[in-house]
Order: C-alpha cells, then sequence, then structure tokens
C-alpha cells in the first residue's frame, strides 16, 4: 500500500511539472508580454523597465528556475495586469466556475447514467435508438454551436431567459444546460456499452441459471460490473470541473475561471495562465487518483496495493 | 395435461419430458433453426449423456428448456417438469424452477462466477432465494456446502473473489451453489472442459459423490465419449439440432446404431490397446441455415443411399429404450470398432 501510495505520488507530481514546464515555454515562447501589456507607444525604457521588473530579461532557463522554486515556496507570482497575486485573482473566479460545472455534472449523471442503462436494456427499441442518436449529437456538436443555438432560442426569440452575464441564478441556466447536455451524452454512451457489454457475460446467464430474478441480476449483478468503466469517464469529468467550462463560459460571457484563462492568454499575463493551468493539473492529477481508488473498491480484480503489483 | 407423442411411454419415474422442442435464432436478416424437434427424457434419479460435435444443439437445449436464452431465439414444442409445462410460465416461477428444481453448471466456472462478490455471498444468494435462509445462518450453510465439495479452509475462502481461485475450484463453487437450491436435475454442461486432466477427473467423482448422496438426476454434456461410458445410465447423441441415437449407455457403445454414432466412437483414443491414428468423421458440421434435405448427415455417411437425401428418417426403436433416426439402422451389420467395447465397461 506504501509503495503503491508513493509510486502514484511520485507519477503525480511528474505529471503536473510536465504541464506546468510546457505551459511555461510555450507561453514565453509564443510573444513577448511586455509589448502586449503595455500601450503600443509606451518608449522603449519602459518596455525594459517592465521587462525588468518581471525578470524577463534574464535568459531563459534562469526565468524558469525561479518560477520552479517560487511554486515550492507557494509563490505562484503576481498578474501583470494588476499586481495582485495570481492565486488570489483565480481563486477569486472558481466559485462562479463550480457554480456551472457543479449543477452540469449532476445534470449529466442523472441523465447520462440512466439513459445508458435504460438504452442498454432496452436494445434496439425506440428509447435506444433514441439514446444513441442524442449521444452522437452531444458528442459532434461543439458546445459553442450548442450554446448559441439555445440563446438563439431561449434568449432572442423566446425571451425566456438571459443571453449572457452573471447577476442572478436564471443566467445560470443555458450555460448549465449547454454544459450538462453533451457530458451526459458521453456519459449515456459510456454506461450504454459497459452495460452491453457486462450483459453478455457468462456470469449474467449463470446468474439467471441459478433463479435470480432478472431485475436483481441488473441490479446487484450487472450494475457493479458496468460501473467500472463509466467510473472512468465519470471521473474524468470530475477533473475538468475547474477547467471544463473555457468555452461555455466564452459564449456565455460568464466570469469564471476558464474566461480568465482566455483573457490570461490572449494577454500573455503569465503568472495568471500558469496558475490556472497548475490548478487544472492538480485537479486532473487528484480526479485520477480518485478513479484508481474507486476501481479497487468496486473491482477487486483491480486492487493494485492489495497484490502488491506496481501499478499498471 | 397435455398429449404427449408417444415415443416412449411416460411414467411416473419421469422427472423431465422434452417433446418436438425447436429452437429458432432471430438473426436480423435470416431466422435459422438450431433445433429441429428435440425428444428426450430424463428420469429421477438418472444419468443422461449428451454428446455430438460442437455446435449440435447440446447447450441450447437445456438453456431453451431454462428460458436463459435471451429475447432473440424463439423455442417451441413442450417440455415439462414433473408433469407442470416449463415453456412460457413466466419469469417468476422460472426463477423458482432455475437454481430449485433444475440447476446448471457451465464450461468455465471462473467466467460464471460474478467478479465483484466474494464467494460466500454468490453461495448464500442460491441459499437465500431458494431455501429462505438468510444472515449467520446462511453462511454457516455455504460454509458446509463448500466444505462438502472439496473446498479446503471454507471459512476463509468464502471471503475471496473468483479471481483469487482456480478454476476447479471455482467449478467446485458452482456445484456447491447449484447443490444450495437442492435441485432434482444438475445440468452439468462440458463441467470439465476448461480443466486439466486431473482436475477433470476430481470434478467427476465429486459429480458422482453428490449424486449418490442427494440422488438427484444428472444431465452431463460433453465431447468426452470416455467420459460420457464412466458416468452415464444413458445416453443420447446429438447431430445438428435433433437426437440421432439414443441408448442405455452399455448397448450404445457395444451396438452403435448410427453411423455418427459410429463415427465418434471410432475417433475415439483406444484406452486399452495399442495407440493408433483417430479415424475423424470426414467433412464437417454443416451451419444450421445450410442444413442438406433429408438426412443432416447423409453427406458425411459412409452408409449414405439415395434415399437418406430425400426426407428426415424417422425416429425408430431399434431395441428396448434404443432409438435410432436413421433409414438404414438395422440394416447395418452391428460391427463395433475394437476400441468402442473397451470403452463400455
Ligand atoms: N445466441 C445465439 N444466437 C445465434 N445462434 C446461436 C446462439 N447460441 C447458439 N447458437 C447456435 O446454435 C447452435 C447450437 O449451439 P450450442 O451452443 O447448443 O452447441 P453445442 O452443442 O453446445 O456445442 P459446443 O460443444 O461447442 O458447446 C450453433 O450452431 C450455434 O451457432
Ligand atoms: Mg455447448
Amino acid at each position: 500500500m506504501m509503495r503503491y501510495l508513493a509510486i502514484r505520488g511520485l507519477r503525480a507530481i511528474l505529471t503536473i511539472a510536465f504541464v506546468v514546464t510546457f505551459a511555461f515555454f510555450i507561453l514565453r515562447l509564443s510573444g513577448d508580454p511586455a509589448l502586449l501589456i503595455l500601450s503600443p507607444e509606451a518608449p522603449p525604457e519602459a518596455v525594459e523597465a517592465f521587462r525588468k521588473s518581471w525578470g524577463l530579461d534574464r535568459p531563459l532557463w534562469e526565468q524558469y528556475l525561479r518560477y520552479f522554486v517560487a511554486i515550492f515556496e507557494g509563490n505562484l507570482g503576481r498578474s501583470m495586469r494588476d499586481g495582485r497575486p495570481a492565486l488570489d485573482l483565480v481563486m477569486d473566479r472558481v466559485p462562479a466556475t463550480l457554480m456551472l460545472t457543479l449543477p452540469a455534472f449532476a445534470l449529466k449523471l442523472l441523465i447520462g447514467v440512466p439513459a445508458g442503462i435504460f438504452a442498454a436494456l432496452r436494445r434496439n427499441s425506440f428509447v435506444d435508438r433514441l439514446v444513441i442518436v442524442c449521444s452522437v449529437a452531444g458528442h459532434s456538436v461543439p458546445s459553442f454551436v450548442l450554446g448559441l443555438v439555445l440563446v438563439l432560442l431561449f434568449a432572442v426569440n423566446l425571451n425566456w431567459l438571459p443571453s449572457g452575464g452573471a447577476d442572478n441564478w436564471k443566467h445560470a441556466i443555458l450555460p448549465v444546460v449547454t454544459l450538462g447536455t453533451a457530458g451526459a451524452a458521453i456519459i449515456a454512451r459510456f454506461t450504454r456499452s459497459a452495460m452491453l457489454e457486462v450483459l453478455g457475460q457468462p456470469y449474467v446467464r449463470a446468474a439467471l441459471a441459478k433463479g435470480v430474478p432478472w431485475p436483481s441480476v441488473v441490479w446487484r449483478h450487472a450494475l457493479p460490473n458496468a460501473a467500472i468503466p463509466t467510473v472512468t469517464i465519470i471521473g474524468f469529468m470530475v477533473g475538468t470541473l475547474i477547467a471544463g467550462a473555457v468555452v461555455v463560459e466564452s459564449v456565455f460571457s460568464w466570469p469564471g475561471v476558464g474566461r480568465m484563462l482566455v483573457v490570461g492568454v490572449a494577454n500573455r499575463d503569465l503568472a495568471v495562465v500558469q496558475c490556472v493551468l497548475l490548478l487544472v493539473a492538480m485537479c486532473m492529477v487528484a480526479s485520477n487518483f480518485t478513479v484508481d481508488l474507486l476501481y479497487g473498491w468496486i473491482d477487486p480484480r483491480l486492487r493494485a496495493w492489495a497484490t502488491g503489483a506496481s501499478g499498471h | 395435461m397435455v398429449a404427449l407423442p408417444d415415443v416412449e411411454p411416460a411414467t411416473d419415474r419421469r422427472l423431465v419430458d422434452i417433446r418436438g422442442l425447436t429452437v429458432d435464432f432471430d438473426m436480423g436478416a435470416r431466422v435459422s433453426r438450431v433445433l429441429h424437434g428435440i425428444d428426450l427424457s430424463i428420469d429421477k434419479g438418472e444419468v443422461v449423456g449428451l454428446v455430438g460435435e460442437s455446435g449440435c444443439g447440446k447447450s441450447v437445449t437445456w438453456l431453451a428448456v431454462l428460458g436463459l436464452l435471451g429475447p432473440r431465439a424463439h423455442v417451441g414444442g413442450i417440455a415439462t417438469l414433473g408433469g407442470e409445462p416449463l415453456l412460457g410460465i413466466g419469469d417468476e416461477r422460472l426463477s423458482r424452477v432455475r437454481g430449485g428444481r433444475i440447476a446448471m453448471i457451465f464450461q468455465d466456472p471462473t467466467a460464471c462466477l460474478n467478479p465483484v462478490k466474494r464467494i460466500g455471498a454468490q453461495v448464500c444468494e442460491a441459499l437465500h432465494l431458494h431455501r429462505g435462509i438468510v444472515g449467520e445462518r446462511a453462511r454457516a450453510e455455504a460454509r458446509r456446502l463448500l466444505d462438502r465439495v472439496g473446498i479446503a479452509a471454507a471459512a476463509q475462502r468464502m471471503n475471496e473473489y473468483p479471481h483469487q481461485m482456480s478454476g476447479g475450484m471455482n467449478q467446485r463453487v458452482m456445484i456447491a451453489t447449484a447443490l444450495a437450491g437442492e435441485p432434482d436435475l444438475l445440468v452439468a454442461d462440458e463441467p470439465t472442459t476448461a480443466l486439466d486432466a486431473t482436475i477433470q477427473a476430481q470434478i467427476l467423482d465429486l459429480l458422482r459423490e453428490v449424486r449418490r448422496d442427494t440422488g438427484m438426476a444428472m444431465v452431463l454434456i460433453s465431447h468426452d465419449l470416455g467420459v460420457v461410458a464412466e458416468n452415464c445410465d444413458r445416453v443420447a447423441v446429438m447431430y445438428c439440432g435433433r437426437v440421432v441415437e439414443q441408448a442405455p449407455a452399455e448397448r450404445l457403445f457395444e451396438k452403435p446404431s448410427h453411423p455418427y454414432t459410429r463415427g465418434l466412437l471410432a475417433a475415439l483414443p483406444d484406452l486399452a490397446g495399442p495407440t493408433r491414428r483417430l479415424e475423424s468423421i470426414p467433412g464437417n458440421v454443416p451451419e444450421p441455415w445450410n442444413l442438406p434435405t433429408g438426412c443432416a448427415f447423409a453427406p458425411r455417411c459412409g452408409a449414405c443411399r439415395d434415399f437418406c437425401t430425400g426426407t428426415v428418417p424417422p425416429y425408430r426403436a431399434v431395441a428396448a429404450g434404443h432409438l435410432v433416426a436413421c433409414a438404414r439402422a438395422g440394416f447395418l451389420h452391428h460391427a463395433p470398432s475394437a476400441q468402442s467395447s473397451a470403452v463400455a465397461r
């Protein structure tokens, strides 16, 4: 167990370091923040002073080392725009994003899982076909298209709901539905195929043969097994709670982390962008870890630490 | 009571009666008939062997009787258990028969146990369903059953998962689960095919023992005629969805009448004599949707005559309890190959 945790922990740190490094170099190589943040007419001395004060005049590797050391000291830098600590700025936005992503997550589960199970149990029925069509559509229609369609329909034509902003809960409805629909489609598809796969297994027939009534076969024998692949995709979605709403926040001008990321990239506000990406990487790693633990809880064959195996 | 076509007189020893059982699979583009009217009966306490090449319908027969074939299968004909009909009786009554009156075990025991449930829980589930025992009493009974089927340290094994056990152990668990329902009939569908030779023998010994203790009847589906010869009172030979010959085991091995049965026996390794090349039956089993007219075995049959390809030969008795579906049965000499008499005890 300890060995398992140590390996997992090390791998998590490496993943995060990789993301952070990647972000660091891409951002620096893709444009000079000084030119973007200062006005184009700024005198060259001002630009030089700006570079000096942010350390941008140093060699890249030195900047990188300083950045890394600072992270370990818990210092994620300051926004080049308004000088506030980047972490504070990002944390201010997290609640707004969670206001969209948490209800959307609930929506995905509440629609996706039952729809997938039902479709599998009624294979080739009307409901099954409907689920397949919807999930293909939900998969292939980009969320900004869906968002815009919903805005046209409910905000512009029917005038029931606001088209953007974040003044009250009504503003959250369209973005939540946009986010939730696509996710529900994906979950439904996964759940359906997991369930179909499990229903074809010999132990399902054997359970029936020993006299277990069909509803119990579904609930007590098939579902726990079908949960294994479904949990993977759900766990992955937990990882996107923080940054999974970039597009939707932009479409609906929702003041969340995703929008901050877009604006930050456009402005080359390095510290802010890096801070968001670090947060995202940490969420991903945490959700992967949770998925692994859930796996072990659901499926005794995958209790990696129990068998002393060193991961997959 | 339903009037049964009188192939054999029904007696009060009769446990299961299958008459004219047909199964069609709806394959979307076509419907393929895989059982063409099976007649088979099992008496109380009797052991019947069911043999035939792969794909001839041995498993489907019993899956159909227990309603386990799923919605794409259309089942016709009659099957009764103790005089009560079995086909189309509805899920609720059927699930009391399954495991409670007729239990079934399968070829790949590890795949037949739920991978995420503990062994003990899977045995207890059957006890709960068929005998209404729950909690500590169920666990005690499950422990006794696991002990009975020869699982050492049963109390600890109960907390393990199927993947932690060997195939042979898992087949013992399946047998314990089957015994939990105290059935009248155990259908063992190639129970040892997936296991290695020494384990095979142990499992067959175990089945013999539990049968002796409980007196339940058994259907032993097997490719292995040697296994059938050693364990069965009566043998039915299937080919392409039909029973082509059935007889008391000794008689079948001494005087096989159907050329197909003779072919199977000729393909059997000679246990007593010197090893020699196996004569397997030439040709392949035709697909269910591609059956020849007349006798399905005709194209592979050395004794085939013109009239064999015209109509399906009727099932008729050549001796007491010895039924054959071959137009030429009785006209062929009984020339059992040397090794067949070695197999029959
Ligand atoms: N679910 C199914 N759908 C369509 N065809 C099926 C299905 N199950 C079985 N069959 C067909 O029915 C026929 C009989 O199959 P069955 O499994 O009873 O053979 P078997 O005698 O048990 O063979 P084996 O020795 O390989 O187990 C085969 O041709 C098989 O392809
Ligand atoms: Mg079979």
